[in-house]
């Protein structure tokens, strides 16, 4: 903790260092550099950890490049790929014009070439003009191709719910990519899930479907110097268990990780002991993971923000019934956004998203701990 | 009603070779009352150094007569002229500019300095025609076996395309197709064993008989798809041409000069990728020709009926690129246009836009009943056969004896019969193969850290609860 705030005063020195030679590039560089590094050996945020992931590996592979809408001059829509252009320069930090089908489709004919390119989508909402790519052209050229030609391109920006944008920016995609065969779905929740997982993702021979959130870029967390060293990655396909529990298992990825360990911590005082995985990668599922830890509690929640019908918790409740069926005590629980495009008005959209009270009634259903005004609410 | 129309035109000697005839026999065009579309020879010059740059022998629009078809007929295929018109020209400019008198004049035989071709140049484009053609031949009695099955496009009439460009690239070179893309794959170097095999759905397809008619892909030949999708390949070649600029200009690699084509149709012609692709051609000067085979109907529907402006040359000069119009049935005119845009391509002075007046014999498919094209304009257009008007340039210039035509025309029957044999006999795919090359990485859990794949660590397991 103490170190914490002698490292964000560190930073601030470093800041100020920064502004007096900003004419002297390289040393202002070093300086940040440095600042940044000794700020973040215990805290840093999802949106540092996904620039350095990307930073890392372009400087250690000349093949990767990062393409898509403001990207380069604007540093990022959200800053992601904030520096990247600055430092690699505009032959790898390619700013596009509004094309998204004809910009993901380039990055799919590099990408048969052996280039590894970064897609960025601004939302995966506009990914949806470039969806054909995704599927036809990306996911499904490895196999059409009999194995000859495959597709180490990363797709990546933010997805689902944001803070009152409406319907047509608040989509959650994971359901729709996580079915198709040929492309790998991750899901990151924190800084070390940020980080690791874009790694192995942009060191993947295979397409890769990276969604983000972007309530969760300015969220900081503590990580460790595993994290922060330039050859950490995740494994693809591994969920985590977040916290460890025997009473109910609640199955989240993204941002509503944070909200179910939120639900835990609240049902602690009432004697539940909730265990929390984080999904971290929709395909593959991590179904050996889910299944143990419903074989352990014997109740499980799925928690999302997208719609219900076909989404993760349906294809999470599948596998569990299909292997676990004699362990469950309680049905399965799905909270999901509500069954409506995503409204404007900031009530209602508190109501088309499950919030943490949403989780700790189901819970507590699931539970058979509930008082008659939770039966009543069930969503 | 046809000398006015050739005197406004102002120089169309013979109407035969007017594609825009209706059904009436008078030019469409005139009948929508704009101009005609045939006679372009005074090219609107247009502002184009901004484009261009001042090294470009483009200083605008090029255009490509379908001129030079002698008055009465085009089966003799005599006074085979230049088919460019480069622009006017400006300073530095060395394309030469034919005028549209010239083009009218009927042309003597070549003399043999102003030859097209060298004998085996010759030899060659006429074996890669007749495989193209002989190989869909098969392909349409092999359907009505049942040996085929699925959507089947054939090329039958367009070969002059295919042969045009494919035969002018290296092996390094890429290419990508729609579903119509048998031929470019032979053309490409793909050997027709594997073409047939994977129509059979063998696992000596070039694809492990995973793909298909539509998805023919080959690494090793730079043949990138095979797209169903129509549009979707334009991307594709477009991301295939960035690769060569991004080598020469990021991986330092001074001999990548490889040149992409991408092959699609008119009706591609109005799809959002292809303008979007056209934009950022030209915006980062990509080494990529785009080649629109315009056979006039997409399925059913005929161009006129399903695109504003039908002139789809227009297009590249709007986003900055030199648009070319071709006549699609000539191979030898198509073989000039597309030296001069693979060259261009090469050199690093970017995309260009070509389309081939061409036409399909057959319908969309095999499953198409082709009933809504008329009878007239098919004669039309197989009276303009390229087989038989390149065959009968070589034969007509003492290129060629009939005796070494027809020994190719024997040696490309048995290679297709070979190929047939051959698929017959190829194993259909093991049932394991079904789950196979989902992920180029098996388990598709990604890579370590180590750099090798997680699967394949012994302590790799999934999840880390304890039960």
């Amino acid at each position: 903790m103490m170190l914490g705030v002698v490292g964000r005063q560190a930073g601030e020195v470093g800041r100020l260092i920064f502004k007096r030679c900003s004419n002297d590039n390289a040393a202002a560089m070093a300086w940040v550099a440095a600042s940044k590094r000794f700020m973040s050996t215990t805290e840093m945020n999802v949106r540092d950890a996904l620039n350095s992931a990307i930073d890392e590996e372009m400087s250690a592979d000349s093949k990767v490049f990062v393409i898509g809408e403001e990207v380069g001059e604007y540093q990022g829509a959200y800053k992601v790929t904030k520096g990247l252009l600055q430092k690699f320069g505009p032959d790898r930090v390619l700013d596009t014009p509004i094309t998204e089908a004809g910009f993901t489709g380039l990055g799919v004919g590099a990408a048969f070439q052996g280039l590894k390119p970064i897609v960025e989508f601004m939302t995966f909402n506009f990914a949806m003009q470039a969806i054909d790519h995704i599927i036809n052209s990306a996911a499904k050229t490895n196999y059409m191709s009999g194995g000859t030609i495959n597709v180490p391109i990363v797709f990546r920006g933010p997805n689902g719910a944001a803070a009152g944008v409406a319907a047509q920016h608040s989509q959650c995609f994971a359901a729709w990519y996580g079915q198709v065969p040929g492309l790998k779905v991750l899901v990151p929740y924190n800084a070390e899930d940020a980080r690791g997982l874009l790694k192995a993702a942009i060191r993947d021979p295979d397409p890769v479907v990276f969604l983000e959130n972007e309530i969760m870029y300015g969220e900081t967390f503590p990580v460790s110097p595993e994290v922060l060293d330039p050859s950490f990655t995740l494994p693809i396909g591994q969920a985590k268990v977040e916290r460890e529990g025997k009473d109910i298992t609640i199955t989240a990825f993204s941002k509503m990780v944070g909200y179910a360990l939120k639900a835990a911590d609240e049902l602690a005082k009432e004697g539940i002991s909730v265990e929390v995985i984080n999904l971290r990668s929709i395909r593959p599922l991590d179904r050996a993971t889910i299944n143990a830890s419903v074989r352990k509690t014997s109740r499980l929640v799925t928690l999302e923000e997208g719609w219900p019908q076909h989404g993760v918790g349906a294809e999470i409740c599948a596998s569990v019934v299909e292997e676990s069926f004699y362990y469950l005590d309680a049905p399965v629980e799905r909270i999901c956004g509500a069954d409506v495009p995503m409204p404007y008005a900031a009530n209602l959209e508190r109501l088309a998203v499950p919030q943490i009270e949403d989780v700790i009634r189901a819970v507590r259903r699931a539970c058979h701990r509930s008082s008659a005004e939770d039966q009543r609410e069930a969503a | 009603m046809a000398v006015s129309l050739a005197s406004r035109v102002g120089g169309l000697v013979s109407l035969d070779a007017c594609s825009l005839l209706g059904n009436n026999g008078v030019c469409k065009q005139a009948e929508q009352k704009s101009h005609c579309s045939v006679v372009v020879a005074g090219v609107a010059a247009f502002q184009s150094r901004f484009f261009f740059g001042d090294n470009s022998p483009y200083t605008s629009t090029s255009v490509v007569w379908r001129g030079a078809m002698t008055a009465g007929g085009s089966k003799a295929g005599g006074g085979r002229g230049r088919g460019v018109v480069a622009a006017a020209g400006g300073e530095g400019s060395t394309a030469t500019m034919a005028s549209a008198p010239e083009l009218v004049k009927p042309k003597p035989k070549a003399k043999p300095q102003e030859l097209l071709v060298t004998k085996e140049e010759g030899l060659e484009i006429y074996e890669d025609l007749m495989l193209g053609r002989t190989f869909e031949d098969m392909c349409a009695q092999m359907y009505y076996r049942g040996k085929m099955f699925g959507f089947v496009h054939l090329y039958n009439g367009q070969e002059a395309v295919s042969t045009g460009f494919i035969k002018l690239l290296k092996k390094e070179d890429f290419v990508t197709s729609t579903y119509r893309d048998h031929v470019h794959a032979l053309s490409k170097g793909v050997p027709a064993r594997q073409v047939m095999s994977e129509l059979f759905g063998k696992s000596t397809g070039c694809c492990r008989g995973q793909g298909g008619s539509m998805h023919m892909f080959s690494k090793e030949h730079g043949l990138l798809g095979g797209f169903a999708f129509i549009g979707e390949g334009i991307p594709v070649a477009t991301g295939a041409a960035f690769t060569t600029k991004y080598k020469r200009e990021v991986l330092k690699d001074e001999n990548a000069d490889a040149v992409s084509i991408a092959f699609f149709g008119d009706g591609t012609a109005n799809n959002g990728q292809f303008f979007e692709c056209l934009n950022m051609a030209t915006l980062w000067k990509l080494p990529i020709i785009f080649v629109v085979e315009n056979n006039l109907w997409a399925i059913g529907m005929s161009h006129y009926r399903s695109t504003s402006d039908p002139e789809i040359w227009k297009k590249g000069p709007a986003f900055g690129m030199p648009g070319i119009h071709v006549d699609g049935m000539d191979v030898l005119k198509v073989r000039e246009v597309a030296k001069e845009a693979i060259a261009r391509a090469r050199r690093g002075d970017g995309p260009t836009l070509i389309e081939c007046e061409t036409y399909r014999f057959r319908g969309h498919s095999l499953a198409d009943p082709d009933e809504l094209r008329s009878p007239a304009e098919k004669a039309h257009y197989a009276a303009r056969d390229p087989i038989t008007s390149f065959k009968a340039y070589l034969l007509e210039n003492n290129l060629v004896t009939e005796a070494e035509l027809n020994a190719i025309d024997k040696k490309i029957d048995d290679v297709v019969e070979d190929a047939v044999e051959f698929a017959d006999a190829s194993p259909l795919p093991i049932r394991s193969q079904l789950l196979e090359n989902v992920f180029a990485d098996p388990k598709g859990f990604g890579i370590g850290p180590d750099g090798k794949y997680r699967c394949e660590d012994p302590g790799f397991t999934a999840g880390t609860a304890q039960v």
